[in-house]
Formats: structure tokens, C-alpha cells, sequence
């Protein structure tokens, strides 16, 4: 393992990560509700729940962040490699495998270990994990 | 529009620019996290980190309450078990995040930007959430 120290952003990182803890504690201490991103979206499908309107406020707030953010300041950069038959199957094991495990790096990463959950941690290192094996197999491996 | 979805537009409007000042949503320095055993960027565990120091006294504070600043119910997960949905529903996640590099928020934020890929990536992820919805739904 070498540290690439001139992609490393330390100041960006923790601020970004400031807001997102804010955004998160917002939500449970003025909506009681949890933010996590899997969970909100996976409850729009269900009509029985009956509290579609801020599950689609928030996704709307998601949605529209780089168009409010593009009105004061040029948008970060957003590079995307993955072929699209990648991104496609890339899609589908996160959908399906983030409502398997009811959580995502927000809702387990994020909120689930500010509440200390152990069952959090445990789904935060396993996703963790998988990730660094599949860069791994892909970068090292396969060479890609 | 109630206040619980003004409440929640705000939260998910400072999320979104959260996930973009830190780089979370950009696919390429989400990957140069998850390669640890390449030219490893550490940025994305100032993420977390930044995230949770916030979240920790905050989520305290939650615990406590029954009733949010507005009225609502606080409502926290009360399952604890760690079982084999949990560790193989994020073994997936885990390999699909390292494919593309993007997980939901980020991905959802880089389609409000209008990155075609990124909008393959969020439709086909919403085609997987319907998926688990469809066989939940048939088997109960």
C-alpha cells in the first residue's frame, strides 16, 4: 500500500462529512426519522406506508443539490469510467443488496454507527470489504 | 406542502452538497478509496470520520427523545441480530460499489447532475430496489 498524497483532500473531505452528519441529524431530531439513503428510496415502492412525501422531498433536495449548488459555484468533478453494462450491474447489486441488508453507507456507515449499533458495523466493514476485494480483483487482478 | 417535506428537502439539499464538497460523488475518488492496495486515497475516511464526530453527540441527543423538534415520532431501528441477509445483502452492495463506485446517495446526486452515467447507474439501482420489493411482497 503507498498513500497517493496528491489526490488525498483532507479539508474538503471532513467538511463534506461535516455536512453530511449535519443533513443526517437534522432528519432524525426534526423528522425522527433516519437518514438513510437505500432506505428512503426502497420506501417510495411501498404504497401501504403512506409517508411518500418527505421520502420524495428528500430525494427531490438529493436531486437538486448540484443544480442549486451550479448556481454559486463551478460543480466538483464527477468522473465516470465504468462501462455501461458495468454500471448496470453495478445498479442492480446495490439496490438489491442495500434493501437486503436495510442500509447503505449512510444508514449503517453514517447513522448506524453514531448510534453505535454493532449490527451497523458489522454491515459497514462487510461493504467496505467487498469494495476494496472488487478494486482489487479489477485494478490488480484482471488489470481493467 | 407539509413541514416534514420542506424539513426533509433541506436535509437532503445539505446531504447533497455534503456528498459533493467531499467528493463522494465522484465515482473516480470513491475508487482511489476503495483501492487499498494500490496509490491509496485516504479522503473518504475523513468522510466518515467528519460525519460520524457530528453525528455521535447529535444521534445521543435522538436517543433520548421519544418525539422529534416537529412533532413526529423518533424513530430508530430496533434490530440487532446480525444474520445472513445483513452480511450477504452488503457483501453485494460491497461488490457493486466497487464496480462502479458509486453507493446510493452519491448516485442519486451525480443523476441531479445529469451525468448520463450516473443515471444509468440510479435507474438500473431503483430496477434493484423494485426487485427486492417484488419478492418481499411474494413472499409475505
Amino acid at each position: 500500500m503507498t498513500i497517493d498524497w496528491n489526490a488525498f483532500t483532507p479539508f474538503t473531505a471532513l467538511g463534506g462529512g461535516v455536512l453530511i452528519g449535519l443533513a443526517s441529524a437534522w432528519l432524525i431530531l426534526m423528522n425522527g426519522r433516519i437518514a438513510g439513503i437505500s432506505g428512503i428510496l426502497g420506501g417510495l415502492f411501498d404504497w401501504t406506508k403512506g409517508d411518500r412525501g418527505w421520502r420524495l422531498a428528500f430525494t427531490l433536495g438529493l436531486l437538486a443539490g448540484p443544480a442549486i449548488w451550479g448556481l454559486f459555484h463551478a460543480l466538483p468533478s464527477i468522473e465516470i469510467h465504468a462501462s455501461t453494462p458495468m454500471l448496470i450491474a453495478a445498479g442492480l447489486l446495490v439496490g438489491v443488496g442495500t434493501r437486503y441488508a436495510a442500509g447503505c453507507t449512510s444508514g449503517h456507515g453514517v447513522c448506524g454507527l453514531s448510534r453505535l449499533s454493532p449490527r451497523s458495523l458489522a454491515a459497514t466493514l462487510t461493504f467496505m470489504g467487498g469494495g476494496f476485494a472488487t478494486v482489487y480483483v479489477i485494478r490488480h487482478l484482471l488489470g481493467a | 406542502m407539509s413541514k416534514y417535506s420542506i424539513s426533509a428537502f433541506i436535509a437532503g439539499l445539505i446531504f447533497s452538497f455534503g456528498l459533493l464538497l467531499s467528493g463522494m460523488a465522484n465515482p473516480e475518488k470513491v475508487l482511489g478509496f476503495l483501492d487499498l492496495f494500490g496509490a491509496w486515497d485516504p479522503s473518504l475516511a475523513l468522510v466518515m470520520g467528519g460525519a460520524i464526530a457530528v453525528g455521535l453527540p447529535l444521534f445521543t441527543v435522538a436517543k433520548k427523545r421519544a418525539t422529534s423538534v416537529l412533532g413526529a415520532p423518533i424513530q430508530l431501528p430496533s434490530k440487532r441480530e446480525i444474520d445472513r441477509r445483513l452480511i450477504l445483502g452488503s457483501l453485494a452492495f460491497g461488490i457493486g460499489w466497487g464496480l462502479a463506485g458509486f453507493c446510493p446517495g452519491p448516485g442519486i446526486v451525480a443523476a441531479g447532475a445529469l451525468k448520463s452515467g450516473a443515471i444509468v447507474f440510479a435507474l438500473s439501482m431503483i430496477a434493484g430496489m423494485w426487485i427486492f420489493y417484488v419478492l418481499e411482497k411474494r413472499k409475505a
